[in-house]
């Protein structure tokens, strides 16, 4: 059970999201996250407006059901299977963030102080809670494909394009880190 | 009921993911640092496996849940919409720290502004089905 409590290595982790991969390929799904914004769109009545929300999005309900239950599995995860939410992350990088202001970096798996709704009355929280979830939203099915659409199931099938597509995952996402972070950090 | 499997499928990777960290902002910005192997570990060997595991399913090793013969369906050949759509991902990702599954997770893990960021990524998801036929692919 100690085992369990603690982080898991990555060579556990690796696996484990296979499996997942496995049990959904098998019962004739895929795994891919992202495709139930989409589904979500269609079912708030996006149809009516765009024809790419147009389908039977009631096909497509197992993928909200598999979200329901990445919920309660972060439910779970956090309060009845970890013995602390501390996250111990390169030291070097760890003081950088204390340098921008996250004094508490490390300590749980974000920085506290911006994912409050109290940080929704700073500018700060609303780039990085609205205009950060609108980016993944929007890119992610420009890309057609998220993390695990492209980076776990894609690359898994050889697919180029989803090569592709992670390629510009780090060119982004290095572009945010590098360069446009440290401005939004010390705001 | 035959929803029920997806949902425990779903509790078991919102539990993997909340222990091996991938929903940690912190991570996610280490990774981008190149502070750690842990994310790279965790995506490599996630794709190292799952090469085998869908060669083998390719080569008519498993048949699915109905019987059917499993098949992957090929991304279409196009390179624009990958590259541009990948990097406002990836300018995401690196601000809010989370993808998409580790979203809901973090939902659940108490982080209830999450519903927040979710809706504004559903908002995003409409804005590009909106601007989809204006935007190069």
């Amino acid at each position: 059970m100690e085992i369990i409590m603690q982080p898991w290595p990555w060579y556990v982790a690796g696996p484990a999201i296979v499996l997942v991969m496995f049990l959904l390929i098998y019962s004739g799904k895929e795994f891919g996250v992202s495709a139930n914004l989409r589904v979500m769109c269609s079912a708030i009545g996006g149809g009516k407006t765009c024809e790419f929300f147009d389908f039977k999005w009631q096909d497509q309900v197992w993928n909200l059901v598999f979200a329901a239950g990445t919920v309660i599995g972060g439910f779970i995860g956090a309060n009845y299977l970890s013995s602390s939410t501390e996250v111990e992350i390169n030291e070097n990088v760890r003081q950088e963030l204390v340098d921008f202001g996250i004094a508490d970096a490390g300590e749980s798996y974000l920085p506290g102080e911006i994912f409050t709704w109290e940080a929704l009355g700073t500018a700060q929280g609303w780039i990085i809670l609205v205009l950060g979830g609108f980016l993944v939203g929007f890119g992610a099915r420009y890309a057609g494909g998220c993390t695990s659409g492209h980076a776990i199931s894609g690359l898994s099938n050889l697919q180029l394009p989803s090569l592709v597509a992670v390629i510009g995952f780090f060119i982004g996402g290095l572009i945010m880190t590098y360069f446009i972070l440290p401005v939004i950090l010390t705001m | 009921m035959k929803f029920l499997k997806f949902l425990l499928i779903g509790i078991l990777f919102g539990i993997i993911a909340v222990k091996s960290e991938i929903i940690s902002w912190y991570r996610i910005y280490e990774m981008f640092k190149f502070g750690s192997f842990h994310m790279y570990g965790v995506i490599g060997s996630a794709v190292a496996l799952g090469i085998i595991m869908v060669q083998w399913m390719k080569r008519g090793g498993l048949k699915n849940v109905d019987g059917n013969p499993i098949t992957f369906n090929d991304k279409a050949k196009t390179y624009k919409r990958y590259i541009l759509g990948g990097i406002i991902f990836g300018l995401g990702w690196a601000l809010a720290g989370a993808c998409p599954g580790p979203m809901f997770t973090l939902l659940g893990s108490g982080y209830s502004v999450f519903v927040v960021v979710i809706a504004a990524a559903v908002a995003g998801t409409f804005a590009y089905g909106m601007l989809r036929k204006k935007l190069p692919h």
